[in-house]
């Protein structure tokens, strides 16, 4: 039987009807039309499907909808500034060739807010653990590192 | 995922009703990291999925000198491992935590379900053992505890009873001169289960083994107590031939298997190499 499930993304709130065995990733992408977020691996290896639930970065492949009633989600298309303006670690991903195929990139950019977002100053070594879930096949990670470096370093400034 | 009816009970009472009414047919749902990609891997297709969510109380983490670490059903790894109590007290689980899976997993896992899932290869099980920990069970006849060590009976296999749920883990307040530590073995850093695991729990008196808790993952069907080893240490003093001799005794009282992760032979080595390690880095936290 579905359930009506509400909950708020990117500061807009969402009514809809779930089956309970949905997880959140197809909830967003199916029955919200947010593609941003993606499916990858859908068990928990990979992070493409990281987005933030209540200010925690989580796997939404291995969250159900109904769980998320009444929680505050934050996905990739929420980051972008309501002007069009991209945030600094979309522009830094663009930058400094922290994307290539991109499939990854809304995963990693979810991640890198959380970390930055609890810890304005990580050092690299804190970047590497904290992006430990997020897979890139294209990168070799390090360009990825050296953009959330370059974003939060202009975060601070701000 | 295949279709399954979902359950949200309200009070503890009511979940354990529905346990007794519904038996194998009703998992239960607390994090969900390993129940849903089980349930999406086909390894399990339960009719019913009852969410410990809304149950009050679940999600307590409290930390007190005289009666330890309690830590409810519904408390994440991540709140454990971000919990200063939790580095500075029990270093050994806190070094498991980290090493579990990753930050998303670890916003969702909870203790409680590492626990349950029962891993041979969990990381968090031999530092909770060698911690002394201990589990309450609630059932339809009120609650019992049992020590974390006498819980698992083999993979993926516990005491917990049908109707039981496990709603709190306790872990004793550490004693004076106490160093712990755990070291996790595998092919590469981060997203990686354990080829073999140990953690340490000792207590020192001077250069002598006033107490200790060794307890191996990975090399047994259920995460084990090195009683051997620990008994070549106790009330001795540390010489480095004696911690030699413990790690022989903890080899020779595992039971590894060879799998995708190592052979059995490979993971007799490491347990001598690692259960060494593990007690001088524990001699030296103690002393310090």
């Amino acid at each position: 039987m579905k359930r009506a499930v509400s909950f708020i993304v990117n500061g807009e709130r969402l009514e809809l009807e779930l089956d309970p065995f949905r997880s959140l990733l197809d909830a967003l992408r199916n029955e919200a039309g947010l593609t941003g977020t993606k499916k990858g691996c859908d068990v928990g290896d990979c992070g493409a499907c990281t987005v933030i639930l209540n200010g925690k970065p989580v796997n939404s492949c291995l969250v159900l909808g109904v769980e998320a009633q009444d929680a505050r989600i934050e996905t990739v298309e929420g980051l972008q500034a309501a002007d069009g303006a991209l945030h600094p670690l979309q522009e830094n991903f663009l930058k400094l060739g922290g994307a290539q195929c991109g499939f990854c990139t809304p995963g990693f950019l979810m991640m890198a807010k959380a970390l930055l977002d609890e810890n304005p100053h990580p050092t690299e070594e804190e970047i590497r653990f904290g992006i430990a879930g997020n897979i890139c096949r294209c990168t070799g990670y390090t360009r990825i590192v050296e953009a959330i470096q370059a974003a939060a370093k202009e975060m601070r400034r701000e | 995922m295949k279709r399954f009816d979902y359950l949200e009970p309200r009070l503890l009472e009511e979940a354990i009703a529905l346990l007794q009414q519904h038996g194998a047919a009703l998992n239960v749902l607390a994090g969900g990291t390993d129940l849903l990609v089980e349930i999406k891997e086909q390894i399990r297709a339960p009719a019913y999925v009852m969410s410990l969510g809304r149950l009050p109380g679940l999600d307590r983490l409290a930390f007190d000198e005289r009666e330890g670490l309690r830590i409810g059903a519904l408390v994440t790894t991540r709140a454990l491992e971000t919990h200063p109590a939790v580095n500075r007290h029990y270093p050994g689980l806190a070094q498991a935590l980290r090493e579990l899976g990753s930050i998303q997993v670890r916003n969702r896992a909870t203790l409680a379900g590492n626990i349950c899932r029962a891993s041979p290869s969990a990381d968090t099980l031999p530092p909770l053992i060698a911690d002394g920990a201990a589990v309450t069970l609630h059932g339809p006849q009120g609650a019992r505890r049992v020590p974390l060590e006498e819980f698992f009976t083999g993979p993926g296999k516990t005491v917990l009873a049908s109707a039981e749920l496990l709603t709190e883990i306790v872990v004793p307040p550490p004693a004076p001169h106490t160093g712990k530590h755990y070291i996790k073995h595998g092919r590469r850093k981060a997203m990686e289960l354990a080829t073999v695991g140990v953690a340490v729990c000792l207590t020192v008196d001077g250069e002598r083994c006033a107490d200790v808790r060794i307890s191996l993952g990975a090399v047994a069907p259920t995460p084990m107590r090195a009683k051997a080893a620990e008994k070549v240490l106790l009330g001795k003093p540390l010489q480095p031939s004696l911690v030699e001799e413990a790690a022989e005794a903890a080899v020779s009282e595992s039971r590894p298997i060879s799998n995708v992760r190592g052979s059995a032979q490979y993971r007799t080595q490491m347990v001598r190499v690692l259960t060494r390690r593990a007690l001088e880095e524990a001699r030296r936290r103690a002393a310090a």
